[in-house]
């Protein structure tokens, strides 16, 4: 593959990784050790020529990275095999590895989703073997130790190589949704240290899209572009929420919309709905309405519905529940919240804006103060008092 | 994937099933007791869950702000404080049910007589930054 114009080298290296641990692997190494000699490649070019002018840069990065890692391979291989030999009196070269895919990179997705691994597990493997990041910076993305990290990864490897040894095949189409799955939790972990995992995860999302022909994947890359589009406006200078219904819909990045919508509407075509669909038809609604006045709130209630439908989730029924409010006028929302389970996250917290715009303040400041002691995060957390303090002081919301 | 501190106190926690003070252990006992903690600790690296683990001293000060322009004011410690903090440890787990099931094995570090100490631990969520970005 040629570099593209523009494209900074460590994206280039990056966007390189999963192909070279393909071509690894079609050589006849197992997945855990090519992984590993391509990730030892990626931090010599690191070390080497990345940093210096672009004279120093090969000509053909790929073929740098597959030499390297390649040599790196065979060095590793050697030590493991004389190792054995100390150990075990045995000189056994490794066993080939599995016959790759048409498609090395899409099954690359496939192992490092596995179903045998933890969610954590195979989000850090994701991040490492399909995104091309170093161990380093999924450390601090996630914000624990290089070292608990590095082991984390190394775990998840052995586990899927196991996997592979014992000839799973995980690679059909039902299991597309455990790959997005993945995708979907390292997009909602946003933005924090040195990496854009929300950023990230839309690569991902886009280059697996252009790997495969499932609307589900379009229907998660378009609901991560309609979100992302957001992004900016979700948050104040001083760092506070801003809710959907008070951003500056100025700020709102229409190149992304645009692009979310009609990736959407290609898949919803399909006619083969699924939940990511559904949830970006709900974002598309909010991204169409020039103030937040003229939301289709009917149409948003509808596709509440089917989501219902394809989920069963209290979490869905729950924002269902805020949708009938505004469809429908408080009394409606808070009889569609009444059948759901008090402990849901957020119950009180949707109790208290509902019952706001009732004209009950008192038992909205009440739930408001519930609601931030029990939220999972401190930006909600300071949000909902704020809320509470506002209503105390006799301050009227904004609508 | 959510982070918990595991929090170990000196004074505040009910009374654990094998409430023998350390200083009436004997010296064997504490190296092993010691050395199940390191063990711990160095297992939770190896499953990757292992974030952070710090002992407190038991004796600190009081501190609080004075005013413009004056220093500020120490007191105590005071004897009565009912909550004491011996130590932390912060893990980053899949799930609260895992980080229970570590908080109950760090609990079973062995005491007096080579017997588990059955120690209540206090397990708490940490508050993430942000919401998620689709919430």
């Amino acid at each position: 593959m040629t570099p593209r114009a523009s494209e900074p080298d460590d994206v280039l290296l990056r966007r390189l990784v999963p192909q070279v641990i393909g071509v690894l692997v079609r050589r006849g190494a197992d997945f855990a050790a090519a992984e590993d000699a391509v990730q030892d490649a990626l931090v010599e070019a690191v070390r080497t020529w990345l940093p210096g002018p672009a004279a120093d840069r090969p000509q053909d990065p790929k073929g740098w990275l597959v030499t390297v890692a390649w040599r790196r391979f065979l060095d590793a291989t050697r030590s493991d095999a004389a190792r054995r030999r100390r150990e075990d009196h045995a000189g056994e070269e490794p066993e080939p590895g599995p016959v790759p895919a048409a498609d090395d990179t899409l099954r690359l997705y496939f192992l490092c989703a596995h179903p045998s691994l933890t969610p954590s597990s195979a989000v850090a493997l994701t991040l490492r073997a399909v995104g091309g990041l170093t161990t380093r910076q999924i450390a601090q993305a996630y914000l624990v130790p290089e070292a608990t990290m590095a082991q984390r990864i190394s775990r998840a490897k052995r586990t899927v190589s196991a996997e592979v040894a014992r000839g799973d095949r995980f690679d059909r189409p039902g299991d597309v949704a455990t790959v997005l799955r993945v995708l979907y939790l390292v997009f909602n972990e946003g933005y924090s240290g040195d990496v854009d995992l929300a950023a990230e995860a839309i690569r991902l999302t886009r280059q697996l899209a252009a790997a495969s022909d499932h609307p589900e994947v379009a229907g998660l890359l378009a609901l991560m572009l309609l979100h992302h589009a957001r992004r900016d406006a979700r948050t104040a200078p001083d760092g506070a929420l801003v809710p959907l219904a008070e951003q500056d819909r100025g700020r709102w990045d229409t190149t992304a919309i645009a692009e979310g919508v009609r990736i959407l509407q290609a898949a919803l075509a399909r006619d083969r709905l699924g939940e990511y669909q559904a949830q970006a038809a709900i974002a598309a609604l909010h991204a169409d309405a020039p103030r937040a006045e003229e939301t289709d709130w009917v149409q948003v209630v509808e596709w509440y519905d089917e989501l219902v439908r394809l989920t069963d989730s209290p979490v869905v029924r729950l924002n269902r529940a805020v949708a009938v409010g505004e469809a429908d006028g408080p009394r409606a929302g808070l009889a569609a919240l009444a059948e759901l389970d008090g402990a849901l996250p957020r119950h009180d917290a949707v109790a208290a804006y509902l019952h706001e715009r009732d004209g009950d303040l008192a038992t909205a400041a009440r739930l408001y103060a519930a609601a931030a002691r029990a939220a999972s995060n401190v930006a909600e957390r300071d949000h909902l008092t704020r809320q509470a303090a506002r209503i105390n002081a006799g301050v009227p919301g904004r609508r | 994937m959510a982070k918990y501190l595991l929090l170990k106190h000196y004074r505040g926690n009910p009374a654990a099933v094998n409430d023998v003070p350390m200083d009436q252990w004997t010296p064997e006992e504490v190296s092993a007791h010691l050395a199940y903690m390191d063990d711990f600790a160095k297992r939770l690296e190896g499953t990757g869950e292992y974030v952070d683990g710090q002992a407190l001293a038991p004796e600190g000060a009081w501190v609080r702000y004075d005013g413009e322009g004056r220093p500020p004011v120490t007191d105590g410690p005071f004897a009565e404080t009912k909550d004491l903090i011996a130590g932390w440890m912060v893990i980053d787990v899949d799930s609260y049910d895992r980080a229970v099931e570590l908080a109950g094995e760090l609990s079973a570090a062995p005491g007096a007589g080579g017997k588990p100490i059955h120690e209540w631990l206090e397990v708490r969520p940490f508050l993430a930054a942000h919401p998620s970005v689709t919430d």
